[in-house]
């Protein structure tokens, strides 16, 4: 019996755990008691990408988008759509467009969104090899090892202009040339998945969603630089997208995809993943490969560069998985169809996780020189709450804070390192008036110190001094004295510490400095925190004229701070506050204001 | 599995691609929307629907677009089906079943000429129109 539709259940992670395998079992339950189950085949995708809306349900041929669906609403979908093709327009995005069978189409959170990294999530069954191949998977391979030389696939990776994603914008093909350059013998290719910026998962959707992309863009990788194995370096924290990267390896093996003698080509190339624990710092190449040697993940001095003494002292070209996603597509399209993506600076597209205070959070691809305003506001829908935007940090702990002034600002690396922030893997997170901006640095501050491997006396020293200071200004003890030391101990570490990590852990301090220094100074003259999120500096006050004395705000206190018989006014006991609000969000009479 | 070479592959991809391309809902040229109200499941659309991506398929038309709809109201030449080519005026069809379905694909889709013999009136547009 012929297929006739398709039905695609998002199987990220994001809509996993919002229980999309239960609408899967659903689906395939209903779809057998309307005797449809020959002709409608039920698939687990990769991520969408409308991570807010999830879990989602898509059906084809039509391209009907289902967002927030219930294992409930099921039922619902196989009687109407599936069986009588009426849209369930309630379970649209929206509604009014529920007659369009373009839907996803006009869906703002799509439209200014262009696929290569993501190309296949979403589309494909991450766990079937088939699904790949039949949307060109492996033909970029087949290209390469039959109708090109190493040298040719080089050159076409330096004339595409691709530069690494993970953060510090490489140009790839360049790198791939040191390496192929270095004398014959053993050489590693690595892809770096161990992603661990607050906020990103740009990667793990990636694995998730086409893992085969990386192991194909992977085996091209070696052909081109001369190495015949292949580790993925995968935080253990990705349980999903490791078992679809094993269940991806078994497939390719068994295919003689990857393996000996791929496609009788003669070339060999094997792939093993190592698991790292969740070190930030082993995102750094070097740490990195310290870990897969065995020892304690921590960065050494460079040079001698990976490329030419990596993995156990061999040359070993290292990718990102974003990076190494993109390549198939390069060269099946070619070197000048990818330049025309982007800008100069940077061809092609770049995936980010957008979070933070948005209307629509998720994971989206844009061409490189789309702007934060088109992003945050076209795709993320703007501002949760109607509050007012405040900043976009890029790069996470790594990058800085971008204020309102560059929301029109083309990204791509260039741009971005021209204001003091970074491009960094592609964690956006978006911050609005609510959020202050000492607090975001103390938070990612605390994250780096944490994270330090303690190595070298900048990183170490110089991070844990910034925390102190930041939290003395959060505290309200704070002295201009203390902002001049921060500049000073921040450009410190950005020239004297060993690996990325302490060079760029003080941007959000610098950023900061740089763009938001009337509210830092507020918070040392005026002891004052405009967002009321420096606790310590609040005091909670009842004003005895509005008092009803109602009760209400004693019996929300958590602290029990708050005193007073009925209907006479109540009185705060500021040693016992703990500043939460409570009492001032339970006022019906505005008599508590905070201060 | 035996390990691939590489013509296995490339035939691989080629059976593998048709069923992928039916996903897509870009890049579709002509859609042929059949009406399954009840009335028309009654007159044997589902056969219809059957018969039309069976058809598509064995010609390797997947660029063709088959869906259903609801009820169009010409209950009394059930099935009813409205074919969309690009450049022509969207045309429906009525009693649709058996031989219809290949008499349709051929000379509305792929020879690009209405089939008159089966043509239902649209009466709403003139209806609209005199108002």
């Amino acid at each position: 019996m012929a297929i006739e539709s398709h039905v695609l259940i998002c199987g990220g992670s994001a809509c996993s755990s919002s229980g999309s395998n239960n609408i899967t079992a659903a689906f395939k339950k209903e779809l057998e008691a309307a005797g449809l189950a020959g002709k409608v085949e039920v698939l687990q995708t990769g991520c969408l990408g409308f991570c807010e809306q999830g879990p989602i349900v898509k059906i084809m041929p039509q391209g009907t988008f289902y967002v927030h669906v219930k294992t409930e609403d099921v039922k619902e979908i196989v009687a109407e759509h599936l069986v009588k093709g009426r849209v369930v327009g309630r379970l649209c995005y929206d509604p009014s467009q529920a007659e369009n069978p373009h839907a996803e189409a006009n869906i703002p959170f799509y439209k200014k969104q262009f696929r290569i990294v993501l190309r296949n999530c979403g589309v494909i069954n991450p766990e079937k090899i088939e699904d790949y191949i039949a949307r060109d998977g492996y033909k970029a391979l087949e290209k390469v090892l039959f109708e090109m030389t190493p040298e040719q696939v080089v050159e076409e990776m330096k004339k595409s202009g691709l530069r690494g994603r993970g953060g510090a914008g490489f140009p790839t093909g360049v790198k791939w040339e040191s390496a192929a350059k270095q004398p014959k013998g053993q050489k590693y290719m690595i892809c770096n998945a161990d992603e661990g910026d607050p906020g990103a998962y740009m990667d793990r959707a990636t694995l998730e969603g086409d893992p085969h992309s990386v192991l194909e863009a992977m085996v091209i990788g070696g052909y081109a630089v001369g190495a015949d194995k292949g580790y993925i370096y995968i935080r253990a924290e990705y349980p999903l997208a490791i078992e679809r990267l094993q269940v991806a390896i078994g497939q390719a093996h068994e295919m003689g995809l990857l393996g000996e003698n791929i496609l009788g080509s003669g070339f060999n190339f094997d792939i093993e993943l190592r698991f790292g624990a969740g070190a930030f710092v082993c995102g750094e190449g070097t740490a990195l490969q310290h870990s897969i040697e065995g020892k304690r993940g921590m960065p050494r001095p460079k040079p001698p560069n990976s490329v030419v003494a990596g993995l156990w002292a061999r040359p070993t070209v290292i990718n990102n998985v974003e990076t190494l996603a993109t390549i198939p597509v390069i060269i099946n399209k070619g070197a000048d169809w990818f330049n025309k993506i982007g800008t100069p600076d940077t061809p092609g597209t770049k995936v980010f996780a957008l979070t933070g205070k948005v209307n629509n959070s998720g994971l989206i691809e844009v061409p490189m020189g789309t702007t934060l305003r088109e992003i945050i506001f076209d795709i993320g829908g703007g501002i949760r709450g109607g509050h007012k935007f405040k900043a976009a940090q890029t790069g996470g702990p790594s990058g800085g804070m971008i204020p309102e002034q560059f929301l029109d600002l083309p990204i791509d690396f260039g741009s971005l390192a021209k204001i003091d922030s970074i491009m960094g893997s592609g964690g956006l997170i978006v911050m609005d008036e609510t959020d202050c901006v000492v607090d975001i640095a103390k938070f990612y501050l605390d994250f780096t110190v944490e994270e330090s491997c303690g190595k070298c006396a900048p990183c170490r020293i110089g991070g844990r001094k910034l925390l102190n200071y930041l939290t003395k200004i959060s505290e309200g003890n704070g002295t201009m004295e203390d902002l001049e030391a921060m500049e000073r101990i921040a450009k410190a570490m950005c020239k004297a510490s060993l690996c990325g990590l302490g060079q760029s852990a003080a941007n959000p301090v610098l950023s900061m400095l740089k763009y938001f220094k009337d509210e830092v100074v507020e918070h040392v003259v005026d002891k004052k925190c405009r967002a009321g999120k420096c606790t310590k500096m609040l005091k909670y006050k009842i004003d005895p004229a509005k008092c009803k004395g109602c009760t209400m705000c004693a019996r929300q206190c958590p602290a029990s701070a708050i005193s007073g018989s009925v209907k006479n006014p109540h009185v705060i006991d500021t040693a016992k506050c703990v500043k939460c609000g409570a009492c001032m969000n339970t006022c019906k009479f505005g008599a508590i204001s905070r201060g | 599995m035996a390990k691939l070479t590489l013509a296995d592959l490339r035939a691989l991809r080629d059976a593998t691609k048709k069923g992928m391309e039916m996903r897509d809902a870009e890049n579709k040229g002509a859609r042929i929307i059949i009406s399954m109200g009840t009335c028309g499941i009654a007159a044997g659309a589902k056969e219809t629907f059957d018969a039309f991506i069976e058809q598509l398929l064995v010609r390797g038309m997947t660029d063709v677009l088959v869906s259903q709809t609801g009820c169009m109201g010409f209950c009394q030449h059930e099935p009813t089906i409205e074919v969309t080519v690009p450049g022509m005026e969207p045309t429906v069809y009525g009693d649709v079943k058996g031989a219809a379905v290949e008499q349709i694909i051929n000379t509305h889709l792929v020879g690009k000429a209405v089939l008159k013999d089966l043509v239902l009136e649209k009466p709403s547009v003139d209806i609209i129109k005199e108002a």
